[in-house]
């Protein structure tokens, strides 16, 4: 049904790559870091093979920028714990826009005006809940508050090479566009509806059982005609917002050394970097969104405010949002941009400091790190392999684009890197680079908060998952040598697997 | 109140001959955030006293007696905001009594304008009053009667700060309804009958007296929380005390920095004119955000000069940072009070052009450059005086510090710098 990416442009774009970065397995190259500071880093990175104690600087987790604050809901909305006082305003500036609430224009409050007209949420913290995880729907009857539905169709030869390319990550439904909105302004009708189905599914563990829900997701009242039937759905749930600036500081090289599409190693994980274009235009990784279709926070907060609010940016300069030509009268509704505030409905000085905000919030530090039982889970995480894809460490680069994130030992728990996570996670939708199988890691770090901060939040990219444990049962692909072990292990031993995860 | 006041006094009057001692400037910190929520308290029970005059007689008069309560509450409150930033206690307690902004139509009916259907908000128009169950999320929280402990349940509902259902806002909400008048002149308006179930406007009467009533008993019990928090064994006082006095000092000027430089002059101020939105108006229902910025401009002089000057007229005070910061360079000392002298002026200006010329949401109106200035000018004395606190902290040989973090090995400063 859907045909993945020719594997031989696939091969030019990784090629070409190789060629800029001269990366090679295992080998530090980074030219940010003089030579004494290359083997400083190079010790301090290495996976550590002692579970008899906690590591040095383990508990602060994002270097000196974690957040030490007392754990509760505020826990993901601290900044950076480094900044100083004039960026903790630019910071709290930040904070002020990302809880805005986004009225339609025309409106008396100018500046903050042109939500829509179609739109997901009014506000960015609608969906990233105190700065969290969002959640899916508990069932067919609930609204889909803080997850979302992305929509394409399969490209044309011509439009596969532009997506082969970084052109173009995926090829919009024509009457929808690439997002299904659930909300429109007054007077016009919202897309339609999100609808999740569920089916329980029982998985026999070594001493207990576990039960996961699948889901089907599918459109209820599309206002605009039926879908195209070709199309393609896949939903996601708002990712958490913390320590977003330190991933954006890792190093290029450090995330290429892990490359291996061909399975070189032989350890059944290959992993690849996605490829998209900057806002320069630039083939650079992708790290953020599930299938890392952004390479800086300052591209996927352009795109959120775009497809899920309506507003446009100077690097998403249409005022209309995700309302498409054929979608009648929306693209000349009224917009909220004012000529004297700039070109945009959200001015780049706006979308600057929701940047800055979006790279500052800071990660709690870790707790119970030398706990025996978090240890003893940790020594299972390594062992059982899940360290292959959620590398623990890395140093940022000393030319971070924030100065304060500069080299620092950070402990994201992710490479970064694509990788194919089965049959039953596939969405069977590609984007970009990505195929409908794969999925970039996430970072783990703060996860044992998610449901400190989101009483209701869940895990994976659809947030089908609603515990730790029934995440890692759902991996699979290349991590499925890695979930049969944690299936087969004694529960002494998940359980204290799922305590480190809770650490985090 | 009075032990402290002879004891402060005392300390007084001998200090010029000594050194200022860090844990003797530490105790008079502390003595003043005892002082300054006591008072907290004190005026939000006669708040809670014009409620129940309100509720049970409505009037015009109670209605505006309750207002002047509620006012009258703001002044002591806004002082205590320099406590925060630097005391984990207040900033985990903070949210309840002040949070803002908040999303009314969680609460009461609000104008059409406000908007209902597209909204992901899925509580934003909610209106607590006029329901008597809330659902959401699957969940349901049964709000037949209006009780403290189910505002508490509403806080935050769903995980939005905006949901905010209690504390000095959600009063100031109830009391005066919502400001329809954007950046022209006008407070909100509601008519006292909204509280009269006889002759009831808007609906639900009883249930807004319910919701008004519970909200004034929540507050002052909140209050009275961070009070005992302060009294000898209290747990900030402890945390602080009994803790290095450097980290101590360390959170007396970041607390002092953060409110100035971005809380104040960040998020309450400088949002406001990038988007000259009305929205952005710390105490937007009662049109007294100018008051609300001057006693936090006010709060952190106390704290810098140790001293706090009491409602009836008395003082509180004790061996101060200022001096402190004197002894060790005087010429530093001379600048920091020139630059916190200077903020004052400013806000003092403030206030004196939101009582006699224009509203605060007025003054931060698009073109209106006068009225922008006198905003401007306030957040350029925060921004400047943070500067010079940069300076002090440095001065102080507290560069460094950290606050919460205590374990050294956990620092990574040691490796990673």
């Amino acid at each position: 049904m859907i045909r993945s990416p020719a594997p031989r442009l696939l091969a030019l774009v990784a090629a070409v790559a190789a060629a800029v970065f001269a990366v090679h397995a295992g080998e530090i190259t980074r030219e940010d870091l003089n030579e004494k500071d290359r083997a400083r880093v190079e010790r301090v990175t290495r996976p550590t093979a002692d579970f008899s104690a906690a590591e040095r600087f383990e508990r602060m987790q994002a270097g000196a920028a974690t957040s030490t604050k007392r754990v509760n809901a505020d826990a993901f909305s601290h900044p950076s714990a480094n900044l100083e006082f004039s960026d903790q305003q630019r910071f709290l500036l930040g904070n002020g826009l990302f809880r805005k609430e986004w009225v339609s224009a025309p409106s008396s409050t100018q500046a903050s005006d042109g939500l829509g007209p179609f739109f997901n949420a009014r506000a960015c913290q609608s969906c990233h809940f105190k700065d969290g995880r969002g959640h899916a729907p508990a069932g067919p009857g609930e609204e889909a508050v803080s997850l979302l539905v992305r929509l394409s169709v399969p490209p044309t030869e011509e439009e596969e090479k532009r997506i082969l390319a970084g052109f173009l990550s995926s090829v919009d439904e024509p009457v929808y566009g690439g997002q299904l909105q659930d909300f429109a302004v007054a007077g016009l009708r919202a897309e339609g509806r999100v609808r999740i189905d569920y089916e329980e599914v029982t998985v026999p563990l070594n001493g207990e059982t576990a039960s996961l829900r699948k889901p089907t997701v599918s459109i209820e009242n599309p206002a605009y005609g039926p879908l195209r039937p070709d199309t393609m759905l896949s939903a996601r749930v708002a990712t958490p917002m913390i320590g977003l600036g330190l991933l954006e500081a890792v190093d290029e090289g450090d995330i290429l050394s892990r490359e291996d599409p061909d399975d070189a190693d032989g350890d059944g994980i290959s992993g690849r970097a996605r490829w998209v274009r900057d806002e320069n235009g630039e083939l650079r990784i992708g790290r953020f969104g599930w299938k890392g279709n952004a390479a800086s926070i300052k591209q996927q907060a352009a795109d959120a405010f775009l497809h899920d609010m309506g507003l446009s940016t100077p690097l998403r300069p249409e005022h209309w949002g995700e309302c498409t030509a054929v979608e009648g009268a929306c693209r000349a509704m009224p917009h909220g941009a004012q000529p004297q505030l700039g070109a945009e409905e959200v001015p780049g000085d706006l979308l600057d400091l929701v940047t800055f905000y979006s790279q500052n919030l800071a990660v709690p530090a870790r707790r119970d790190v030398d706990d025996p039982a978090v240890l003893a889970g940790k020594k299972v995480f390594y062992e059982s392999g899940c360290a292959g894809c959620h590398t623990p460490k890395y140093v940022t680069r000393r030319d971070a684009a924030v100065p304060k994130l500069a080299f620092q030992l950070i402990w994201p728990y992710t490479d970064l890197l694509l990788h194919d996570m089965g049959d039953g996670l596939a969405d069977n939708r590609p984007e970009g680079s990505a195929s409908g199988r794969e999925w970039r890691t996430p970072a783990l770090w703060g996860i044992g908060l998610a449901k400190t901060v989101n009483g209701e939040a869940t895990f994976l990219h659809d947030g089908r998952a609603r515990t730790l444990l029934e995440a890692i049962l759902w991996h699979g692909g290349e991590a499925e040598a890695a979930r049969n072990e944690v299936v087969e292990m004694e529960k002494a031993d998940r359980d204290n697997l799922i305590r480190f995860l809770e650490s985090l | 109140m009075k032990l402290f006041m002879t004891l402060a006094a005392a300390a007084f009057g001998v200090s010029s001959a000594y050194a200022e001692e860090p844990s003797a400037v530490l105790a008079t910190y502390a003595d003043i955030a005892l002082a300054g929520y006591e008072d907290s308290l004190e005026t939000a029970q006669s708040l809670k006293t014009a409620v129940e005059a309100l509720v049970t007689e409505p009037s015009e008069e109670t209605l505006a007696a309750a207002r002047q309560a509620w006012l009258a509450a703001r002044v002591p409150y806004q002082q205590t905001e320099a406590y925060r930033f630097g005391n984990p206690i207040v900033d985990e307690w903070e949210g309840r009594v002040n949070a803002w902004p908040l999303d009314e139509g969680l609460i009461d009916y609000v104008d059409a304008s406000y908007g209902t259907e597209s909204d992901t908000n899925t509580f934003y128009t909610v209106n607590v009053i006029a329901n008597d169950h809330v659902s959401a999320g699957g969940k349901t929280i049964d709000a037949s009667t209006i009780t403290p402990d189910v505002l508490r349940s509403l806080h935050e509902l769903g995980g939005i700060e905006a949901n905010v259902a209690t504390g000095y806002h959600a009063i100031e909400f109830l009391l005066w309804g919502q400001d329809l008048n954007g950046t022209g002149p006008g407070a909100g308006n509601r008519p006292y009958t909204d509280f009269d179930p006889a002759n009831c406007t808007g609906g639900h009467c009883e249930r807004r007296v319910q919701y008004l009533t519970a909200a004034a008993d929540l507050l002052v019990s909140d209050l009275e929380e961070m009070v005992a928090n302060w009294k000898e064994d209290g747990e900030a006082r402890k945390a602080l005390l009994e803790g290095d006095p450097n980290a101590g000092l360390t959170a007396i000027l970041t607390g002092l920095g953060s409110l100035s430089y971005g809380e104040l002059a960040g998020e309450r101020m400088k949002l406001g004119l990038l988007l000259n939105d009305p929205e952005e108006e710390h105490d937007c229902f009662s049109d007294n955000t100018h008051n609300s910025h001057f006693y936090d401009v006010l709060g952190i002089r106390n704290v810098y000069f140790g001293s706090y000057k009491l409602p009836s007229g008395e003082t509180v005070e004790g061996p101060s940072l200022a001096a402190l910061v004197r002894e060790k360079d005087p010429a530093l000392a001379d600048e920091m009070e020139a630059k916190l002298d200077a903020t004052l002026a400013a806000a003092e200006a403030l206030k004196k052009r939101a009582e006699t010329v224009e509203a605060y949401d007025q003054m931060i109106g698009e073109g209106n450059a006068e009225g922008n200035a006198a905003v401007q000018a306030v957040i350029d004395g925060l921004v400047d005086q943070t500067r010079s606190l940069e300076r002090v902290i440095a001065a102080l040989g507290l560069s460094g510090v950290t606050i919460e973090g205590s374990d050294s090995l956990d620092n990574p400063d040691a490796v990673f710098q």
